[in-house]
């Protein structure tokens, strides 16, 4: 999390994808508020989730985007100037899962059945669906581990897939959830 | 009791301390124009533009520090806010823009006059808002002013159905409480980050100050200028920080970046700490970012943690509210000596003085310079100049002695053209026993010239200088420096300005002679009543010294000697 008071810390500009969670009210116009700072500050978008969270009123996203440690300074700090966010954490360097989930639907007749269900059975992957010449995959998993069963996949021909992007937690039993105070805080009183 | 929601704009607005609101009516916010009627104590002026009304509205906050409310109603009405929204937010003004919609009910049809205004200034506010009931009326507005005023000021728009003015419903003051959880606008600095800061600040042996708007607009300018004795370090300030120490001070250096004098970029280029103060290192500022400065460490001290690092990586980074970060300075500061830096600055300012036009004693013509100084010996401390864009507004800059704060109001971070006129009138409204003189080109008068009738309507006491040469002289001057004097376009024509204020039932006259200016001036200064003085100047003079872009900032083009002949008495 963004701490203003922390001296800046120097490292080596190199790229690497910076996953984010954004707390932020669930308000009309907040998705559309942080896609436009994106875009407005020309910060790279990887992927983009969002879902409630167990406060009502509190959305949940996760943004994975590519860029140096500086530049990710920066995008927390400006996500932190949408007045509708609540909180930012950027799960890069902390011990955190990733996962993404993936529909793969796989052209695949009777013949070819079992040495796909071999294959798919190594990435845990499972079969949500059979036809008889096709079936759709349901796989959840880091992006990597996606990407390795899509390679497998292609010499029998993909049909359609579709991914979430990634969604992130942090390890242990720190919560990540955004506590309630900040939803119940108030600004003092202006005004008569 | 019972309120419509027409009046709860109002009620808001009148308790936010609001006296005077800038606007145009129309079909969606007619309701609250109604409304408006019962509000005695509220003035609304009528600009003849909405443009108009969202730049008076930030002049009229950049005179005061108040928030400047600008109305409109849907579709071409808050289209036309735009620029004006754009101009406020990227020097950090606090205006509030309330603009009608079309009813609740038709929104997303393609109503007549339906613009989705919130979705078209998202990039360009600090924060808006769309409302669609009449009870969420009064906690929004006064959110809307609170984001506005605190932490980095800048404009809010709240857009406000036609359906939700026209609805009645109970109104408790105490019923609406704002609710921004996410919002941090207080953010301050460890003892730690002051250790690291004052640690450089006691090694330097070269250190400057870049001062900018941050220092106005936190009321810094005291304890800046107890700073700058106690350590004495020089300060450089930024077009908006102008005001920011008084141009007499000894410590204060002048204008920094393109168009900054050349002992100001060189101190720049040769100091071994930079202490950024409420700034935003923008590039007309640096010059080339990749030899910028490159043998100073460097402190950021901003209220915005998105500043810090944005532009110029820094050694310390400071986060907060200037006023308070300075007086922290000051107690914990030892106070220093640095006389060699100071003499060597000194004598390089000397050197380049010499080459000033005022010093010239056959000029060979008028010059913008000769008017602006003009201006200078006879207006007060307190007289509020408000400057258009280009070379007219650089020469008020170099020319003009600023010595108290919110003095200069001009557009910084856009470069809005036709921003002077609608803003002085926004001035002079927050500030009506102050002078107020507009100085313009003949360029960017025309954009929004319209605006002379709100002078003639509110009776205003403006003071209006157009600098006349004829061209778009600050995009002349590139074409003359950059594209081998192809002049595309930059030669305009102008109304017979004299005419022109006459036909609006105001004062103007003509100068075509040097020696006419004093006079010229002390009359416009001396009528009540708006007056247009028309100043015929050289047509191909340029702004010097000008460091062209991409160049390092020590590389500037430097002022060319008019005559070798000094005159002395200057």
């Amino acid at each position: 999390m963004l701490n203003p008071n922390e001296p800046i810390q120097r490292t080596a500009a190199r790229r690497q994808l910076h996953t984010f969670v954004v707390y932020a009210e669930d308000k009309p116009g907040v998705l559309s508020r942080i896609t436009s700072l994106f875009r407005r500050r020309a910060y790279n978008i990887d992927s983009l989730t969002a879902g409630h969270t167990d406060v009502p009123g509190v959305s949940r996203l996760t943004v994975v985007t590519e860029s140096d440690d500086a530049e990710a300074r920066l995008i927390e700090a400006n996500l932190y100037k949408l007045v509708n966010v609540l909180r930012v954490e950027d799960l890069t360097h902390v011990s955190a899962m990733k996962r993404d989930l993936a529909l793969i639907k796989v052209r695949c007749n009777a013949d070819a059945r079992p040495q796909v269900m071999q294959m798919i059975e190594v990435f845990r992957a499972r079969i949500i669906d059979v036809a008889p010449e096709s079936l759709v995959l349901e796989i959840t998993g880091t992006g990597d581990k996606i990407d390795g069963l899509l390679e497998i996949l292609q010499p029998f021909g993909i049909i359609e897939m579709v991914r979430t992007g990634g969604v992130a937690m942090t390890r242990g039993s720190e919560a990540t959830t955004v506590h309630p105070h900040f939803v119940h805080a108030l600004v003092p009183q202006t005004g008569n | 009791m019972k309120r419509t929601g027409a009046q709860l704009i109002w009620e808001v607005v009148t308790r936010e301390g609001v006296d005077t609101v800038f606007g145009y009516p129309g079909g969606a916010i007619l309701p609250a124009y109604d409304a408006l009627v019962e509000y005695k104590n509220l003035h609304h002026v009528l600009t003849r533009h909405e443009q108009g009304a969202s730049h008076a509205a930030d002049g009229y906050a950049r005179a005061t520090g108040k928030v400047g409310v600008a109305v409109a109603t849907s579709g071409p009405g808050a289209t036309n806010l735009v620029t004006g929204i754009a101009t406020a937010n990227m020097d950090s003004s606090p205006i509030v823009c309330i603009t009608g919609q079309v009813g609740s009910t038709v929104i997303g049809k393609d109503a007549f006059q339906e613009c989705d205004i919130t979705g078209i200034t998202q990039p360009i506010t600090k924060h808006n808002y769309l409302v669609t009931r009449a009870e969420d009326i009064v906690g929004v507005l006064r959110e809307a002013f609170y984001v506005a005023r605190s932490g980095r000021p800048g404009p809010v728009l709240v857009d406000i159905t036609k359906d939700a003015q026209n609805q009645e419903v109970d109104f408790e003051w105490g019923d609406s409480p704002i609710r921004l959880p996410g919002y941090r606008p207080d953010l301050s600095a460890l003892p730690e980050e002051y250790d690291r800061a004052l640690k450089l600040l006691s090694e330097a042996k070269r250190p400057l100050f870049l001062a900018g708007q941050g220092i106005i607009m936190s009321g810094a300018e005291e304890e800046l200028r107890k700073l700058a004795e106690a350590a004495h370090v020089p300060v450089a300030l930024t077009l908006l920080g102008l005001g920011g120490l008084p141009t007499t001070h000894p410590a204060n250096l002048g204008m920094m970046g393109m168009h900054g004098e050349a002992w100001v970029n060189t101190a720049i280029q040769e100091a071994d700490l930079l202490i950024a103060l409420g700034m935003r290192f923008d590039d007309r500022v640096t010059g080339d970012l990749a030899t910028y400065a490159q043998n100073a460490k460097k402190i950021h001290v901003d209220i915005d943690p998105a500043e810090i690092d944005k532009n110029v990586k820094v050694d310390v980074g400071i986060v907060g509210d200037l006023r308070a970060v300075l007086t922290t300075f000051n107690e914990r500061l030892k106070p220093q000596k640095r006389d060699a830096w100071s003499e060597y600055i000194e004598k390089s300012r000397g050197e380049a003085e010499q080459h000033d036009i005022l010093k010239a004693a056959e000029p060979g013509g008028l010059y913008a310079a000769h008017v602006i100084d003009e201006l200078r010996k006879l207006t007060g401390d307190n007289a509020i100049i408000v400057t258009d864009v280009g070379q007219h507004q650089m020469w008020e800059a170099q020319y003009y002695a600023h010595n108290q704060p919110r003095t200069l109001i001009t557009s910084g971070g856009l470069g809005t053209m036709g921003f002077a006129l609608p803003a002085a009138i926004g001035a002079k409204m927050g500030c009506p026993d102050k002078e107020v003189w507009v100085i313009a080109g003949d360029g960017g008068f025309q954009m929004t010239a319209c605006e002379l009738q709100t002078c003639a309507q509110e009776n205003l006491d403006l003071n209006i200088i157009v600098i006349n040469n004829g061209y778009l002289g600050m995009v002349r001057q590139w074409q003359e420096m950059f594209y081998d004097k192809r002049y595309s376009e930059t030669p305009i024509s102008s109304p017979d300005f004299v005419k022109l204020a006459e036909a609006h039932g105001l004062t103007g006259a003509r100068v075509e002679t040097l020696g006419d200016v004093p006079g010229a001036v002390a009359a416009s200064q001396a009528h009540k009543g708006t007056s247009l003085t028309d100043f015929r100047v050289v047509a191909e003079d340029a702004v010097y010294p000008m460091v062209p872009t991409g160049k390092a900032l020590d590389q500037m083009v430097r002022r060319p000697r008019k005559t070798p002949a000094i005159r002395q008495d200057t």
